[in-house]
C-alpha cells in the first residue's frame, strides 16, 4: 500500500480554483521533489496536506495508509505522522523550545493512546536527538525560534522531525533564506532522516537544494497540476531550460 | 472554519461559564439594616466594639463620602450603584463562643476546604511539582486569615508567629488590642479622603488584615488572607494595613472568590502598606470574583484602593497581581516612593473574557532621592471584553535619580474584545530615567497552526501561547500561587483543567 496518495485533487482559496486535479503517489522509503514556479500551488499542497485552515477541498481525495486524510483533524494527522517542516517557523516568545516539544510529544502519544514522556526521559530524548543532528543544547533553553537565525530555524524543524519520527514528512521550501553553509547543514539532517519506511515530500523552487538531498522521483507542477514526472535527472534539466517550456502545457 | 475563528467561538462558550467557585453556603447571618446612612457606620463600629476614637473616624469619612461623586475617568461602563442597596455588614451567626478552629461552624470549614484554603494548621506539600532537575520543594507554612462576608472567621499560625513578635490578626482585633499602632498608621497611606470608594470603605469597613512585622524580623512564614464573599446583595469592605519595621521582610498573599449569582454585589477595599527603613514588603493577589455570566449578567464590581508607601530609606515594596474575576476591575495598587533608595515593583497580570471591563494599573511616584520603579503588566483579553492598562509613572522635584522601566504587553484573543493602553509620565527633574516600552499583539492564525501541526490541540495551543506571553509576572509569585495562577489562567481562557 502506498503511503500517500493524492487523487485528483481539486482546492479553492476565496472562490478561486488553486489546483485543479492533482495526482502524487508515494510509497515508504521513497523521496520525492516537488518542483514549480511562484504560484504553481506547491505550498498550498503542502497546507492542504497538513490540514491548514481556509482551503477549500472541492473535489478529489487524499489517503494516508489508505486512510481520508481530509477527515482527520490536524493534530490528529500529526499524531498518526505526518508531519510539515514550515517554509517560515513562527516564534513563540516566553514558551522554551524544550516546554513546547514536550508538549506536542505528549500531545501525540495521548492521541495514540501511549502513556506520556517524562520530563527526565524527555530530556534524555532530546538531548540525544539534538546531539545526532549536532544541535546545540542551549537551543533547547531559549524561546521556541525567538531571535533564531534562518538556519537556526530550520535546524529546529528538522530537530522536531527527528522527535517526532513521522512516516512522512513535507519540507516546504526548506532552502528559502539559506546560505549555502546552512543549507548544507540543514539537509545533512534530513539525509540522517531517510529511512525505508519513511517518505519526504521535498517542495522546493531551485535545483539547488536537490544537490544535497537527492529525490528519487521529481515532479515539475504548473498552474496548479503536475504537469511532468521523471528521475532526477528532470530537476537538472529543469536547471537548463527553465520553467517556461511547461506553461503552456499546463 | 478558520482557526482563531474557531478558538474565538470556543472560549465564547465556555469561558465565564466555567466559574468553579460560584457555590453558596448555607448560613444563617446576623445583617445590618440594608442602605447606607450615620445609623449603618454606629451599627458596625458597635458591632466590633470599637473604641470612640475609631467610631468618629468613621463618621468624619461618612461625612466626606456624602459630599464626594462618584469617578467617571475609568474606561468602564456600569449601570448606577443604588447604594441604599447593599447591606453593608454581614456575619455568618455564630452558634456559640469560639475557643478552637474545631468549634467554628463547619459548613464555613467545608466552604474553605471546597475551596482548597487550609484552616487547619498544615503545611502545604502537595501540588508542587518542582522544575525539571531542580531540587524538591521544601515543605512550607502558609498562615491564613479567612473573611467571611464582613468578618473574619479564623486566623491560623498565631501562637508560632507570635513568637516572632509578628502580630498576624483581623484589624477588627488589631483596633482593640493594638490601638496605637493602629492609629498611628490607619489612613496614613490612603488617607481617608483619598477617593470616592477609598472614603466610602474609611466609613464602614469591616474586617481585613493587620500585620505588623517588628524591626529586623524576617517573617518565618508567607501570611495570607481569603476572601470570600457569600451573602446575597451585601458588599464587602475590607481594609488591610501591613506594616513593616526597619528591616523586616514580610511576603503576603491575597485571594478572592464569590458565589455565582444573577445581580452585581459591590467589593471596594483598601490595603495600605508601609515599608521603614531597610524593609521589604512583597504582596501578591490572585483576584478570581465572579465575572459574570457569558451574557454578561451578574459579576463582582471590584473597586479597589491599593497603595504601599516605602516611607523609610532603601526599603522596598512589590506587587504582583493576577487579575482573572470581577466584572468590573478598578484597581492601580501604587508605590510612594519617599525614602531615599527605595523602589518599588508592580508585577500583573489582567485577563478578561465574557463582557468583562478591567481598568487597571499602578502608579510610582518618586520623591526620595535614587528612587526606582519597575512595571510589568501583561493584558490578555478575550471574548467582547475590554482591557485598560492605566499608569503614572513621576518624578517629584527633589527626586533626582529617579528610575523606572515600564514595559506593557497586551494580547488579544479574537476580533470583539479590546486592549488600551493609557501612561503617564511626568518627570520634574532632568535627571530622571524613564522607559516605556509597550506592545500589542494578536494570537495568529500562523501560530496556531504551526502548535496543532506538532500535535496540540487548539485549547492547548492558545494555553501554551498565553502561558508564554505571562510568564515574566507568572515567575514573580511564591511557587504555590503561581501553580495556582497557571490552573486559573487555563481556566479562564480555555476550559481545559490543567
Amino acid at each position: 500500500m502506498s503511503l500517500l496518495e493524492v487523487k485528483d485533487l481539486q482546492v479553492r482559496v476565496e472562490e478561486r480554483e488553486i489546483l485543479h486535479g492533482l495526482s502524487l503517489t508515494v510509497n515508504p522509503g521513497e523521496v520525492h521533489a516537488i518542483m514549480g514556479p511562484n504560484g504553481s500551488g506547491k505550498s498550498t499542497l503542502s497546507h492542504v496536506i497538513a490540514g491548514k485552515p481556509g482551503y477549500e477541498v472541492t473535489g478529489g481525495q487524499i489517503l494516508f495508509k489508505g486512510e481520508d486524510l481530509l477527515e482527520m483533524a490536524p493534530n490528529e494527522r500529526a499524531a498518526k505522522g505526518v508531519f510539515l517542516a514550515f517554509q517560515y517557523p513562527v516564534e513563540i516568545p516566553g514558551v522554551t523550545t524544550w516546554n513546547f516539544l514536550h508538549a506536542a510529544l505528549n500531545a501525540q502519544r495521548k492521541a495514540r493512546g501511549e502513556d506520556e514522556i517524562s520530563s527526565p526521559a524527555f530530556l534524555r530524548k532530546v538531548r540525544e536527538v539534538a546531539k545526532s543532528l549536532n544541535i546545540p543544547q542551549d537551543m533547547l533553553k531559549r524561546g521556541v525560534n525567538v531571535g533564531f537565525s534562518g538556519g537556526e530555524k530550520k535546524r529546529n524543524e528538522i530537530l522536531q522531525m527527528a522527535l517526532f519520527e513521522p512516516a512522512v514528512c513535507i519540507l516546504d521550501e526548506m532552502d528559502s533564506g539559506l546560505d549555502i553553509d546552512a543549507l548544507r547543514i540543514a539537509a545533512d539532517g534530513v539525509n540522517a532522516l531517510r529511512s525505508p519506511e519513511r517518505a519526504m515530500v521535498v517542495i522546493t523552487h531551485y535545483q539547488r537544494l536537490l544537490n544535497y538531498i537527492v529525490p528519487d522521483v521529481v515532479h515539475v507542477m504548473s498552474k496548479g497540476r503536475v504537469v511532468k514526472s521523471g528521475g532526477k535527472e528532470l530537476a537538472l534539466e529543469l536547471e537548463e531550460s527553465g520553467y517556461a517550456q511547461f506553461e503552456d502545457a499546463a | 472554519m478558520p482557526a482563531v475563528q474557531e478558538t474565538v467561538e470556543r472560549v465564547r462558550r465556555i469561558d465565564v461559564d466555567q466559574y468553579r467557585y460560584g457555590f453558596e453556603t448555607q448560613i444563617e447571618s446576623d445583617k445590618a439594616p440594608k442602605g447606607l446612612s450615620e445609623d449603618t457606620v454606629r451599627f458596625i463600629s458597635a458591632k466590633k466594639n470599637e473604641p470612640a476614637w475609631m467610631l468618629e473616624w468613621r463618621l468624619e469619612a461618612y461625612r466626606r463620602w456624602l459630599t464626594m461623586t462618584e469617578p467617571t475617568w475609568a474606561r468602564v461602563d456600569y449601570p448606577k450603584i443604588d447604594y441604599q442597596d447593599i447591606y453593608y455588614y454581614s456575619a455568618p451567626k455564630p452558634k456559640k463562643t469560639l475557643s478552637s478552629i474545631d468549634e467554628i461552624d463547619p459548613e464555613i470549614l467545608k466552604t474553605y476546604e471546597k475551596l482548597g484554603i487550609p484552616l487547619r494548621e498544615v503545611a502545604i506539600l502537595e501540588g508542587v511539582e518542582p522544575p525539571p532537575g531542580g531540587p524538591p520543594s521544601p515543605s512550607r507554612k502558609i498562615a491564613v486569615d479567612a473573611v467571611f462576608d464582613s468578618v473574619s472567621v479564623a486566623t491560623t499560625f498565631q501562637k508560632e508567629l507570635k513568637a516572632a513578635g509578628v502580630i498576624f490578626m483581623p484589624i477588627s482585633e488589631a483596633i482593640r488590642e493594638h490601638p496605637e499602632l493602629v492609629q498611628k498608621y490607619l489612613g496614613t497611606v490612603v488617607p481617608t479622603s483619598d477617593n470616592y470608594f477609598a472614603t466610602l470603605n474609611s466609613a464602614v469597613f469591616s474586617d481585613g488584615s493587620f500585620v505588623y512585622v517588628p524591626p529586623g524580623v524576617r517573617c518565618p512564614m508567607e501570611l495570607s488572607t481569603y476572601f470570600r464573599i457569600n451573602e446575597r446583595n451585601t458588599g464587602q469592605f475590607e481594609r488591610t494595613l501591613i506594616i513593616a519595621d526597619k528591616g523586616s521582610y514580610v511576603s503576603y498573599l491575597e485571594g478572592c472568590t464569590a458565589p455565582q449569582r444573577d445581580e452585581n454585589q459591590l467589593h471596594a477595599a483598601v490595603v495600605e502598606l508601609v515599608t521603614l527603613d531597610d524593609a521589604e514588603i512583597k504582596y501578591s493577589t490572585v483576584q478570581n470574583w465572579y465575572p459574570g455570566n457569558s451574557e454578561g449578567k451578574g459579576g463582582i464590581y471590584n473597586f479597589v484602593t491599593k497603595r504601599g508607601d516605602c516611607r523609610g530609606k532603601n526599603s522596598k515594596i512589590s506587587w504582583t497581581q493576577v487579575e482573572t474575576g470581577s466584572a468590573i476591575t478598578w484597581k492601580y495598587p501604587s508605590c510612594i516612593l519617599r525614602g531615599d533608595n527605595s523602589s518599588g515593583e508592580f508585577y500583573s497580570i489582567a485577563i478578561s473574557n465574557g463582557y468583562q471591563q478591567v481598568d487597571s494599573g499602578t502608579k510610582m511616584i518618586h520623591l526620595g532621592k535614587n528612587t526606582s520603579s519597575r512595571i510589568i503588566s501583561k493584558g490578555i483579553a478575550a471574548g467582547r471584553s475590554q482591557n485598560t492598562y492605566r499608569g503614572l509613572v513621576s518624578a517629584h522635584r527633589k527626586a533626582t535619580g529617579a528610575r523606572n522601566y515600564t514595559a506593557c504587553d497586551s494580547l488579544l484573543i479574537g476580533d470583539k474584545c479590546g486592549a488600551h493602553t493609557v501612561p503617564y509620565v511626568e518627570a520634574k527633574n532632568s535627571s530622571a530615567t524613564f522607559e516605556h516600552e509597550a506592545t500589542t499583539s494578536k494570537i495568529s492564525e500562523d501560530v496556531l497552526f504551526y502548535c496543532i501541526q506538532r500535535g496540540l490541540s487548539q485549547e492547548e495551543a492558545v494555553g501554551l501561547v498565553v502561558n508564554g506571553f505571562v510568564k515574566d509576572v507568572l515567575q514573580q509569585l511564591p511557587m504555590e500561587f503561581a501553580v495556582e495562577a497557571q490552573k486559573l489562567i487555563s481556566i479562564s481562557l480555555e476550559g481545559s483543567v490543567g
